[in-house]
């Protein structure tokens, strides 16, 4: 034999999911989302269950067009199921008032968009404090926050610089800062990576990962394998369902809707 | 890649016993790649025979099997050449898992899609063992271990990038129309989803109420 044996890899430690017992920060329960109506109707998700537990980063992966972001929108309580049900901490969004609703993602949610969002007139540091302002945190102390999170993400030093003075990947990673900023149960990112070199999204990632870590849950969308790679758990889309997936969520579905029903009446209504 | 060449570049560093490569090898790749003595030996042999090594000389041990060896003039001449010299490709590389594509598409009755999607699954989850494996290793102290790790995420991320594009262009071919030597029904599978991979998190239970 002149060519050397296929790789032999040590068993990785076994990655940080979340215990069983805990109750999931993301559920989703035959979610279907109907775009249009007639001969132009797009059906962007048809029945989607997902559930992602705190610890727990989940990465979605499927073609364009398969509804990665419209599955994202959805769970972020930006769009509403045509269909189905959403649950964040066991609160279906679809039964919140506006009011109500736009509290938890304020003070739950964070949220990387595809498109990044930042407000132009705002400067990078002011534009990760805004929605701790808007949630009533001093404005010191949101400040304060908002570099914490700025330096978490490796751009301290642009904290005083305004969206079109800075570059794409940099104007990505205040993005990502805004999402991370504060306490958030659920972090949701929409190709967070889009604009960075392989060494800043590994960052980015390690970020979002140790996000995780410390309880977060996280729904990650992404055409790079390498980044899905930081996930417990790999799903996969096609024409708006899952189609397949590198792990079962942390418990089995039956056990769910035992504990659930604890959890605000989350399981049925 | 040849043991031969891992070999003479680590003798170029210094005389060793055949046992002392060994370990030498499999640390510097993070026992990735492990090899047997035997392996060792047999190729210390022809290497010798090649002109390649020689056993130092060692005042006092001559035994056989614990003979120090070094490089030769031939021998430190090759390993420069390797190291100036690109790796060459020669047989296409995932060579089985093109063939089973391409058998796929060609055979009536599988679900391409379906064997497309497992791969990429089965691939995935080894990018997520790479990469907690990668996450767990020392930044300053595992850096050949790392190394070795990146490549296997580049590998199988290229793969996966490759059943990408093979659905998309099977994808493609199942739009047009079929040509008329086909028989009628004799496309390749649909695009519509089919059978899902595994019942996974679709279930079906209809919408929640
Ligand atoms: N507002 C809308 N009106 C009509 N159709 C829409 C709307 N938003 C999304 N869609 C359609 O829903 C489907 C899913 O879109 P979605 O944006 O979720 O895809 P995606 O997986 O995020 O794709 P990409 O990888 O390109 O971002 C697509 O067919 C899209 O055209
Ligand atoms: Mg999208």
């Amino acid at each position: 034999m002149t060519s050397i044996a296929p790789p032999r890899l040590p068993e990785p430690a076994p990655a940080g999911a979340a215990p069983p017992t805990s109750a999931p920060v993301l559920r989703m329960r035959g979610v279907t989302r109907v775009h249009g109506g007639g001969a132009t109707q797009v059906v962007a998700l048809r029945g989607l269950d997902l559930v992602v537990y705190p610890g727990e980063l989940v990465a979605v992966m499927g073609p364009s067009g398969s509804g990665k972001s419209t599955l994202l929108t959805l769970a972020g309580g930006l769009d509403v199921a045509t269909s189905g049900e959403v649950f964040v901490d066991g609160t279906a969004l679809g039964r919140l008032s506006t009011k109500a609703l736009a509290a938890l993602r304020r003070r739950s949610l964070g949220y990387v968009f595809q498109d990044l969002n930042l407000v132009p007139a705002l400067t990078a540091a002011e534009n990760v404090a805004l929605p701790r302002e808007l949630d009533g945190v001093a404005t010191r102390k949101a400040y304060r926050e908002a570099v914490a999170a700025l330096t978490e993400v490796g751009v301290a030093e642009l904290a005083d610089r305004f969206p079109d003075q800075m570059s794409g990947g940099q104007q990505q990673r205040v993005a990502i800062a805004r999402a991370l900023v504060g306490p958030r149960r659920l972090v949701l990112a929409d190709e967070p990576t889009g604009a960075l070199d392989s060494a800043t999204s590994g960052e980015v990632m390690r970020v979002l990962r140790a996000r995780c870590d410390a309880g977060a849950a996280g729904l990650l969308v992404t055409h790079e394998a390498r980044h899905a790679g930081w996930a417990d758990r790999v799903v996969f889309l096609r024409d708006g369902m899952v189609v397949d997936s590198t792990g079962e969520p942390s418990t089995p579905e039956s056990l769910l809707d035992g504990d659930g029903g604890s959890t605000a009446g989350g399981a049925e209504r | 890649m040849s043991i031969r060449h891992g070999l003479l570049a680590l003798l170029a560093e210094r005389p060793m016993y055949g046992y002392q490569l060994r370990a030498e090898f499999e640390t510097r790749t993070g026992s990735t790649w492990p090899l047997n003595v035997g392996q060792v030996y047999t190729t210390l042999q022809r290497l010798e025979r090649d002109g390649l090594v020689e056993p130092a000389d060692t005042a006092g041990t001559a035994d056989d099997q614990t003979a120090v060896y070094q490089l030769t003039e031939t021998g430190r001449a090759e390993t420069e050449k390797w190291w100036s010299a690109p790796v060459t490709r020669h047989a296409p590389a995932r060579d089985e898992l093109a063939i089973k594509l391409a058998l796929a598409v060609t055979l009536p009755g599988i679900d391409v899609q379906l064997v497309v999607q497992r791969q990429r699954t089965e691939t995935m989850r080894a990018v997520q063992q790479y990469t907690r494996l990668s996450r767990q290793a020392d930044e300053s102290n595992d850096t050949a271990w790392l190394l070795v790790l990146d490549s296997l995420v580049f590998a199988a991320e290229a793969e996966i990038r490759w059943l990408d594009h093979v659905e998309a262009r099977l994808a493609r071919t199942a739009r047009r129309p079929a040509r008329t030597d086909a028989g009628p029904s004799g496309a390749p599978a649909p695009t519509a989803p089919s059978s899902p991979g595994r019942p996974g998190a679709a279930t079906t239970e209809k919408s929640g109420r």
